[in-house]
């Protein structure tokens, strides 16, 4: 058994996912190799070299690998992958983006979004929105999985890996970047906090989330949202949590003027404490609360912020 | 510019699922099925290319079996000029998916393949990426805003930091987010007239494809429920049950 693990990263500092997806790894074999595919990427392999359990770094650093995207990477990793039994990469967007084009270049199956390892060859994962576990076989020659990393604890620093380069490249024109346009924040990244705090329809408007930013400052919080209040123009669309947004399973999260929908609860309900503050008693978010105040948001949010 | 749109028939996103009591699976007697949200948005997004003089045809097709045809002329009422449907009783994975577009793609000489990121039974968001790969296209995944010019498409992606903005050479695959657009309504004069327009029903096996996967479902489980916890009166006892009971402030 060979494990390979794909970096996460934006050629300068490695994503937490990817620490998450080794500790995945490290489920199915003590070691694994990590590829970093980028460009001028040097500090990215500093940090990849030093995760425990971290057999190998592989580094694939060229200028045609700057902007990491799929039509030049999938066919990189297809080719250092080949000689592996698994490749994991986190179940992000990058992740997702990547994978699937891996997979069928090395002519397999994907197993997506795992949540647990039960064997070298069986995995377990959400399927309808996470109303359904499935516990998927996987009798590839070679498994391709996405890692949910929400569900795997990280790896921890203080390995001392060998680093080899590869010269393995792909110069195409099939693709181009042209631009990116990133929130900077100085909160907590969603999907990292320990206490997320999430608005819906409910705030009314962007102005509003001041009230929860306020909130969060007080906690250390990220800040969340419905889908409602993204497609409403309150927020932006990488703040929102469910199935189609981003997974979160913070310690504490609150939900604030959201009413529940099955698609909200897929990308919150393993947060270990969920808080719901809702005008309607009725909202089905208070079935998944473990706290619940029915209550006018707008009044009970100051308060909040007052008292904590 | 041709567009191909795959559909797939999935259970209805506001239908609360119930695992079998076998566990094999989910319950799909007697349940509401409709076309996956993800590619009701590729198909009203094709449909507004070829409005705006940029495409000359959309084929939809859907992989399934022959109740998949209510999904086809849904799509066909909303303004697709024609189906095709590769009828199998069979679960096809999306590999398997994935190689039989590369057929029709090939066949049908098509330019631009949109389809949804994932379908909401098997979330897997997997086989535009494998479609692009095999056809060797570009892909322009998790699209929020698209603009064809010239033999390339720019296509804005949702990612998790935020949006990135490529620009592809045609042919290509883009898989839709669901702020792409807001499908339509069929008008009743649509619905109507799409009942005359055509669906190819052909076989995995003409196209040459066999329906078969390495990856098996072993069990359905329903997920460990969460149960209510309490209402609480007040902030002030939501504070204090936060700090003295569940230790998390
Ligand atoms: C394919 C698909 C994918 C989807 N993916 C996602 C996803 O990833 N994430 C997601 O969130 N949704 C998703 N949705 C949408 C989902 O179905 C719901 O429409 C959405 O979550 C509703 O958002 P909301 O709770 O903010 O709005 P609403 O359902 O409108 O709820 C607003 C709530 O605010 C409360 N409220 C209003 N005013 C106040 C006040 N003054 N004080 C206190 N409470 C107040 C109301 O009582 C109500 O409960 C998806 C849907 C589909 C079809």
């Amino acid at each position: 058994m060979k494990v390979l693990i794909v970096a996460e990263h934006d050629n300068s500092s490695l994503k937490a996912c990817t620490l998450n997806t080794v500790a995945a790894g490290l489920k199915l074999h003590d070691q694994v190799d990590v590829l970093v595919a980028g460009s001028d990427c040097q500090q990215v392999v500093d940090q990849a070299a030093v995760i425990q359990g971290v057999d190998k770094v592989i580094v694939a650093d060229n200028p045609a690998n700057a902007h990491q995207l799929p039509e030049a990477i999938a066919p990189l990793v297809a080719h250092i992958g080949k000689d592996y039994s698994h490749i994991l990469a986190p179940a992000s967007t990058t992740g997702k983006n990547l994978m699937p084009r891996v997979a069928a270049l090395l002519d397999v199956g994907q197993v997506s979004d795992i949540i647990d390892i039960k064997s070298s060859d069986t995995f377990v994962r959400p399927i309808y929105a996470g109303n359904a576990i499935a516990t998927v076989l996987s009798e590839e020659a070679i498994k391709v999985i996405t890692v949910r990393m929400t569900a795997f604890d990280e790896a921890a620093e203080g390995g001392n890996a060998e680093v080899v380069s590869s010269d393995f490249v792909v110069n195409q024109e099939l693709s181009t970047f042209v631009g990116e346009d990133l929130s900077v924040s100085e909160r907590p990244e969603l999907t990292a906090a320990t206490v997320v705090i999430s608005g819906g329809r409910g705030m009314q408007n962007g102005e509003n989330f001041v009230l929860l930013e306020k909130i969060a400052d007080k906690l250390g919080a990220a800040i969340g949202a419905s889908r409602a209040a993204v497609d409403a123009g309150f927020v932006p669309n990488d703040m929102q949590v469910g199935q189609t947004g981003k997974i979160v399973a913070p310690e504490l999260y609150i939900a604030v003027g959201i009413s529940g929908a099955i698609q909200h609860l897929a990308g919150m309900k393993e947060s270990r404490v969920i808080v719901a503050i809702n005008k309607d008693p009725d909202a089905p978010i208070f079935q998944v609360a473990d706290y619940g105040l029915v209550a006018d948001l707008f009044q009970a949010l100051p308060e909040l912020e007052s008292k904590l | 510019m041709k567009i191909l749109v795959p559909i797939k028939r999935v259970v209805d996103a506001y239908v609360k699922v119930r695992v079998k009591s076998d566990n094999s699976g989910i319950e799909l007697t007697n349940t509401k099925m409709s076309i996956n949200p993800f590619c009701e948005i590729a198909v009203e997004e094709a449909i507004r290319l070829k409005e705006q003089g940029k495409a000359d045809e959309v084929i939809v097709v859907s992989i399934g079996t022959s109740a998949s045809r209510e999904q086809i002329r849904t799509a066909l009422a909303l303004g697709a000029d024609r189906g095709i449907l590769v009828e199998t009783e069979l679960e096809a994975r999306p590999l398997s998916v994935a190689k039989i577009l590369k057929v029709l793609v090939e066949k049908e000489g098509i330019d631009l393949v949109i389809l949804g990121k994932q379908s909401i039974d098997s979330d897997n968001n997997q086989v535009g990426q494998m479609l692009a790969a095999l056809t060797g296209f570009p892909q322009g995944t998790f699209a929020c805003k698209v603009e064809v010019d010239n033999g390339s498409i720019v296509v804005t992606r949702e990612i998790d930091g935020g949006e990135q903005t490529v620009s592809l050479k045609l042919p290509a695959v883009v898989t839709t987010d669901l702020r792409l657009n807001e499908p339509r309504y069929a008008s009743l004069p649509n619905i109507m007239k799409a009942k005359k327009k055509p669906i190819d029903i052909v076989s995995p096996e003409e196209i040459g494809v066999v329906v078969e996967s390495k990856i098996k479902t072993l069990r359905v489980e329903a997920p460990p429920q969460r149960t209510a916890g309490i209402i609480v009166a007040s902030v002030d006892e939501l504070i204090a049950k936060l700090k003295s009971e569940a230790r998390v402030i």
